[in-house]
């Protein structure tokens, strides 16, 4: 696969880390009093969607940038790619 | 082989999935647990799941006790299954043999071969030249990571994968229950916290309990009853050289490296690395993995090199957040769930079959699948066999 | 038989080769397959299960017959396929699958069982009794198994892998392939043409007249046109074969099978070539029309034996007949009757047919047996009710074209019966980018291949923003095929369908009797398909039958779908060369090239190669050395090269706030120029990583993590930065391999340093246990000093750039030497650790808690954490196994990693099992082995004596449980 990287263009996906679901950036506050059930449903349930996914993938061989991936999980077609960094900042995530 | 009934209007039980885990469940549920009214329903052909895409290794040789007698109990299993349901399923007790490169892996290496003695498995520890005693053509004089020894299991070995699908198929359609192919669940019908029934590209289907064994559609099913699991779908690829003379008589993996394999009866050298690695659906992988599983190969046992590879083929893996399986009623009343068993679920066919099917008749747990409940998660007890948490891929 | 006149072969270059140890003559241009044929042999190979006599079947790499061992020793390598092997002086092929001789193969015994040995047979058989599969069944079936055979012998050759980058790949160098290089190479666009033949032409070179110029005529004038073209890459003898995403395919060039033996070149090159588009031109395989005994040598379908006549000047036979069911079986008759073959009969299945040339023809006729145990004799021809029997030795089948889709098919689409094509047809988009051209696209004819490769390409790179022009292409053969669809002869005889696997007709209608009705499952019932040539010439075939069985059309019944590769790839170029030492990258530690210069054994530790002991004359076991190098240590002074632990610069405003959020423990309240132990837990909870942190400035840390999870941690680290908390003021770098560092430990840890630092006061009031600084040593080098110890021992951690690690050890031996410093490698580090009962990574193993490490307090509950929250779940503060030390009751016993614990007396059983050794080793400085182990409740069991059973070697002894701190557990050592 070729990851479309917003500042370098598109690379390899062997340059890359995987982790997945981008709600993983969606990390709840530990020290709320409902903390324990909602780092359950942080840590392990996902929507696991066959089709569109945003995810998140790591430039680990490159810039050690993350990146928030949108790409179909059925066709592997890649919708699009922003920096995690920027995709938190925007308040998308 | 079996009938193809139409679907009946209701019935008491209905397994969702006709791959190798729905057939067993069907299978025990008739056969020894003597229920009867029992549908099977296929979005696809029976056996189009993983059962009809793996590498085909049966083996008992896991460390953890949520796991090992588990695991231990579907070996039993696979020993006496071709009398069970009078079918050749070629079940091959060739032995599997754990490489190890490193003291560290040896340590681990010998408190797993120990748990699985204790757990009343067999395991024998080789250390190098027991090694090249069974296997002088490994790559033992020029290699990155050199041979240290190796964990066997004799016992452990390949089964021929389609034919178990259809030996309990067969068997579980001569006990009365309904394969229905060609069949998809579309949604699921739940009143007041309880399933009654599910709705399917053929019509209605009322059901007392559902049964859902999907594999690497576990999310998609599931979410029909608004349930997100502690599951993502990955890709793994597997692949099989030309039919060959027989070279390597059992079942090798590298400890160094991704890569395992074995030798069908047909010759094939059947083998296998690691996932992809990214959520996908999609039932092929990509370059990278294939190249990282020759070099593998090439590694480890470099006279395989003059063969050539013959297929890749990719399957969706149910991987879990633990890398263990999950086999437990849910909260909504009627409806029981057997997934999780990221690329491994072959060799647990029977056993899963069997302790689904002791659930759903009983409602009780098989105690040796007591462990694989679905809140373990949420109460700390997950069954970590390569201690990597909750990231699925690295399982 | 004697060669034909023409062809594409240099008879002025003649080539000696061997077949089965018995020697002929080819030519330059030859492929074995037409160079045996040229000589006269018919019969080449047996087929899978019934071990019935083959011969070539095919001129091309959909070969299901003609499989041979080529070579011999060590680069023997198995199934290769005579029609694309191409012929070389010295060439030593054997055929296969036999026992005695190709024409007596005591195997074809099978033949005779064959009513036994029909589809499925071995799922309803061989179960009874139960010992009799593994023992007598299967070893026999085993053996019996495969075709060519392996040496168990490494392979001798070289491989390379690269990659190429193209905005259009054309794959096949036929009409349709070169039409669309053409057009868009002329475009100055990158352009990469790849084609599996060691010639361009495709079938262009198989037909007689198929161009207004002679074909290889044309061929060369392209070919010099393409030598002129600097951004076109021709590529022969590379086949693609697989699609991946996003554009990427997969090739291999075969760079030097042509040869005796590949010299300094490689053998084969993996080609991962990424094109914007692609033009699938891979040109179509001919189908067969199954009959009675339709497999003895000389049966080959019809445009096989037109590729052998006019392209390598070869006839099998001098008499020939052809079957077919279309108009191109006719021009396969006429041009071999224009090569002076004589046609015994075109049987043509259409009536209404009149005859081309002057031969016979018989219409509405099919052919419904043959003769001739080793190779055709006669065929069986029935017309209306009549047979007769025809001498011939050579029949050329035509039951039509099925267009080369294996590639299009690699993203799992689905191709779709086309009735007035008579073929199955890829749909658009199967794979992104790629468009199909030619008779793969159902463009048969010369003109419509031509014509349609050149749109193709305009097409392609229109979609590129590149304007192409079409080229002037020659006039071309536009015939039309007027195929009639007859997909078998019926009768009671075997008819084959699949050869390689000994699929017949009968085969398929069995699994239409057991229900095995969806072609994936008549698939794996019967094995169609799934031989070395995964069904190219029988898969439609048979699923037409099955369509015929079931009444339902074609398109109802489906297809099964092509997987990667495309033709069978060797193992050896797909690991790419990356083998033996070139597994995978080795790293070397700063001080790799001293510690060779002294002797030491090195391990592998994970990608890095670390010291692990250095030997000294007349110490003859490793244990030795180890104990040597210990107590050096605790007496004097040991230096190790720790540069393998992770190191990553934490900088920036919110440094410390950013390590509070990723340790377990506090760090913002560390005091500059002080060192904290740091433990990390992943987000579930469990412990992960553990190492130091130190505050070197007010903005600035280094922390350390294990040498194992250097990377991950790093990650994980990244991700909290850039995903979790990108509004802190904080920079991260992996300084792993940036700073070489070096564990000075023992007593005369600081009298040594105080040798090589600048003036810096090492004493214990200003730099004391746990301090860090920046500093210079050996008169201005720049330095980092860590006061930490994994021995135990009063020591540092001295870090200074790598390239200056070798000399900084050099100089701390040499400036040490009065003080006994000495070298020590991973076996001492590990067994003093354990000495002193630090956790490594046997106890860090993922699965194990801070409270299981002793560390559950450390879990700060005063602020969030990774993994904080998870940490608290129920499970994990109900784990009640804990760090302990073990030393045998026995002094004299041995303690091993990996047993597990009992209480004394207990069954040992998994129910009763409390625990295991982690780690352990012979102690030095206790006298006896000593172990690390979790064990349940084992704070509150010191002094008790329990059992660790090591059952996998018979082994059990009486362990006492202890500290883990072996050594020194007051730290007045370390605090020196």
């Amino acid at each position: 696969m070729l990851i479309p990287h917003p500042l370098l263009g598109p690379r390899d996906s062997s340059e890359f880390s995987y982790l997945g679901d981008a709600s993983l950036m969606d990390r709840p506050d530990g020290m709320a009093p409902d903390a324990a059930e909602r780092f359950h449903d942080y840590v392990h349930l996902r929507d696991n969607p066959a089709g569109i996914h945003r995810e998140l993938w790591f430039h680990e061989q490159g810039d050690r940038s993350w990146l928030v991936v949108t790409r179909n999980t059925v066709t592997h077609e890649i919708l699009g790619a922003e920096l995690a960094r920027d995709a938190r900042k925007g308040g998308a995530a | 082989m079996w009938r193809n009934p139409d679907p009946q209007p209701s019935y008491d039980y209905v397994i969702i999935g006709g791959g190798g885990h729905g057939l067993a469940t069907a299978y025990y549920l008739a056969n020894t647990f003597k229920k009867s009214r029992i549908a099977v329903l296929e979005k696809s052909w029976l056996g189009s799941g993983n059962i009809g895409r793996n590498t085909t290794i049966i083996r008992s040789n896991y460390l953890l006790p949520g796991n090992e007698p588990f695991y231990e109990f579907s070996m039993k299993l696979w020993e006496g299954l071709e009398q069970e349901f009078n079918f050749n399923a070629m079940v091959s007790q060739r032995g599997i043999l754990n490489l190890l490169h490193t003291d560290a892996q040896r340590d681990a290496y010998r408190r797993r071969g120990n748990a699985m003695i204790l757990a009343g498995a067999d395991a024998e520890l080789l250390d190098r030249d027991g090694v090249r005693a069974m296997y002088p053509w490994l790559n033992f004089d020029n290699a990155r990571f050199p041979i240290k020894g190796g964990l066997l299991q004799r016992r452990a070995g390949t089964a021929r994968h389609d034919g178990v699908a259809w030996g309990y198929a067969r068997g579980a359609d001569r006990a009365g229950v309904d394969l229905i192919q060609n069949c998809e669940v579309t949604g699921m019908r739940i009143e007041n916290g309880r399933i009654c029934g599910v709705e399917t590209s053929r019509g209605y289907i009322a059901a007392g309990k559902v049964g859902v064994a999907v594999a690497g559609s576990s999310g998609r099913v599931m979410a029909m009853a608004g349930m997100r699991l502690p599951i993502e779908s990955h890709v793994l690829q597997a692949f099989v050289s030309e039919g060959l003379k027989p070279v390597i008589d059992g079942v090798i993996t590298f400890g160094a490296g991704h890569f395992y394999v074995s030798q069908s009866d047909k010759g094939g050298l059947v083998f296998g690395g690691d996932i992809d690695g990214y959520n996908s659906y999609a039932q092929r992988g990509n370059l990278g993995v294939v190249e990282d599983v020759a070099q593998g190969g090439m590694a480890l046992m470099p006279m395989i090199g003059r063969a050539r590879l013959l297929r890749i083929w990719g399957g969706i893996m149910d991987m879990s957040m633990d890398g263990s399986p999950i086999i437990d009623r849910t909260r909504i009343e009627g409806l029981f769930l057997n997934a999780g068993w990221c690329y491994g679920g072959f060799k647990a066919t029977p056993a899963s079959g069997y302790a689904f099917a002791h659930l759903l008749a009983t409602d009780t747990p098989l105690e040796s699948a007591r462990a694989y409940r679905l809140d373990r998660f949420a109460r700390g007890y997950p069954i970590d066999e390569k201690g990597m948490g909750a990231t699925p891929n690295l399982h | 038989m004697t060669r034909l006149s023409g062809g594409l072969i240099d008879r002025s270059r003649s080539l000696s080769f061997t077949f089965d140890g018995k020697s002929y003559t080819g030519h330059a241009g030859d492929t074995l397959a037409s160079a045996l044929l040229a000589n006269g042999v018919r019969l080449m190979g047996r087929s899978f299960k019934y071990h019935r006599p083959r011969g070539v079947f095919s001129a091309g790499s959909e070969e299901p017959n003609a499989l041979v061992e080529l070579r011999s020793g060590a680069r023997q390598e198995p199934n290769t396929r005579a029609t694309v092997a191409e012929l070389f002086d010295g060439l030593d092929a054997r055929s296969q699958n036999r026992i005695g001789s190709l024409s007596f193969d005591l195997m074809a015994v099978n033949d005779l069982f064959s009513p036994f040995l029909t589809a499925g047979f071995y799922y309803k058989t061989f179960m009874w009794p139960r010992a009799f599969w593994e023992k007598l069944y299967e070893p026999a079936i085993r053996r019996a198994a495969g075709l060519g055979s392996l040496t168990h012998r490494p392979d001798p050759d070289g491989y390379d892998a690269g990659y190429l980058h193209c905005d259009l790949l054309v794959i096949g160098g036929g009409a349709a392939g070169l039409a669309a290089a053409l057009t868009a190479a002329r475009t100055g666009a990158r352009v990469i043409l790849a084609d599996e033949d060691f010639r361009l032409g495709g079938r262009l070179l198989a037909e007689s007249n198929p161009l207004e110029m002679p074909a290889p005529e044309w061929i060369a004038g392209i070919e010099a046109e393409f030598a002129s073209l600097p951004n076109l890459r021709v590529m022969r003898r590379t086949t693609v074969w697989g699609a991946f995403d996003h554009g990427i395919y997969g090739a291999v060039e075969r760079v030097s099978d042509h040869l005796a033996e590949p010299g300094k070149r490689v053998r084969q090159t993996l080609w991962r070539i990424t094109a914007r588009r692609a033009i699938l031109a891979s040109g179509a395989t001919e189908r067969h029309i199954p009959f009675a005994n339709n497999d003895r040598p000389g049966i080959m379908l019809a445009g096989a034996l037109r590729a052998y006549a006019n392209r390598w000047a070869v006839s099998p036979a001098q008499r020939v007949a052809i079957f077919t069911s279309n108009d191109d079986g006719h021009r396969t008759a006429l041009d071999l009757a224009a090569k002076g073959v004589e046609i015994a009969a075109v049987i043509d299945a259409r009536t209404d047919i009149l005859s081309q040339g002057s031969y016979r023809t018989i219409a509405g006729a099919q052919v419904t047996g043959s003769r001739g145990r080793l190779g055709l004799r006669r065929i069986q021809v029935t017309q209306g009710g009549t047979s007769e029997w025809l001498d011939c030795g050579a029949l050329g089948i035509a039951g039509g074209w099925n267009p080369n889709l294996h590639l299009a098919s690699h993203h799992r689409g689905r191709p779709q019966w086309n009735e007035a094509a008579q073929a199955f047809l890829a749909q658009e988009g199967f794979v992104p980018g790629l468009t199909i051209a030619g008779a793969a696209a159902g463009q048969g004819s010369t003109a419509r291949a031509l014509a349609s490769g050149a749109e193709a390409a305009r097409a392609a790179l229109e979609a590129l923003g590149i304007t192409a022009g079409l080229p002037d292409l020659p006039q071309a053969e536009d015939a039309s095929l007027n195929q009639y669809p007859l997909w078998h002869v019926p009768g009671q005889d075997r008819a084959w369908v699949d050869f390689q696997n000994d699929v017949t007709v009968k085969d398929i209608k069995l699994a239409h009797q057991e229900n095995m009705r969806p072609v994936e499952h008549l698939k794996r019932w019967t094995t169609l398909g799934m031989a070395t040539d995964q069904g190219k010439t029988s898969n439609v075939t048979a699923l037409a039958v099955m369509a015929e069985l079931t009444g339902q059309s074609i398109n109802q019944t489906g297809t099964t779908i092509f997987r990667p590769p495309y033709t069978p790839v060797s193992l050896s170029v797909l690991g790419g060369g990356d083998t033996g030492p070139h597994f995978r990258p080795r790293r070397l530690t700063p001080t790799h090239d001293w510690a060779t210069s002294q002797g030491a054994i090195f391990v592998e530790v994970g990608q890095w190669m670390r010291a692990q002991y250095f030997p000294r004359v007349g110490e003859t076991h490793w244990r030795q050395t180890v104990d040597r190098e210990v107590l050096s240590t605790r007496k004097g002074v040991g230096i190790c090269d720790v540069t393998t632990l992770g190191k990553i610069d934490v900088q920036g405003g919110d440094a410390g706030e950013f390590l509070d959020r990723v340790y377990a423990n506090a760090m913002k309240s560390l005091k500059v120029g002080m060192v904290r132990y740091g433990l990390m837990l992943r987000e579930d909870g469990f412990a992960w990583d553990d190492g130091t942190c130190a505050r070197l400035a007010e903005t600035h840390y280094v922390v350390t993590t294990t040498t194992a999870n250097a990377g991950t941690i790093y990650r994980h680290m990244e991700f909290c930065r850039q995903c979790l908390w990108p509004e802190l003021d904080v920079q991260l770098i992996s300084t792993t391999d940036a700073w070489a560092q070096l564990s000075v430990a023992g007593p005369n840890a600081r009298k040594l340093l105080e040798r090589v630092v600048d003036g810096f006061d090492l004493s214990n009031e200003t730099f004391p246990f746990m301090a860090c600084a920046n500093l210079t040593i050996c008169g201005g080098l720049r330095a980092r000093l860590f006061r930490i110890s994994f021995s135990g021992e009063l020591a540092y951690e001295i870090a200074v750039p790598a390239r200056y690690g070798n000399a900084l050890m050099a100089r701390l031996i040499e400036k040490g030497a009065d003080l006994g410093a000495t070298p020590y490698g991973t076996e001492a580090l590990g067994v003093m650790r354990i000495e002193k009962g630090h956790a490594a990574g046997n106890e860090l193993n993922g699965q194990t808690t801070a409270q299981m490490l002793g560390m559950g307090r450390m879990v700060s509950t005063k602020k969030d954490s990774i993994g904080a929250v998870m940490s608290r779940r129920d499970g994990m503060v109900a784990e009640r196994r804990v760090l302990v030390g073990l030393q045998p009751v026995d002094p004299t016993d041995p303690v091993v990693a990996g047993s597990h614990l009992f209480t004394k007396g207990a069954v040992q059983d998994t129910a009763n099992d409390q625990g295991w050794i982690t780690s352990a080793c012979f102690s030095p400085h206790v006298g006896s082995a000593i172990g690390l182990g979790y064990l349940e409740n084992g704070a509150e069991r010191m002094g008790e004596v329990i059992t660790a059973a090591n059952p996998l070697q018979k082994q059990s002894v009486m362990l006492r449980v202890v500290s883990a701190h072996f050594v020194d557990p007051e730290g007045v050592r370390l605090r020196a």
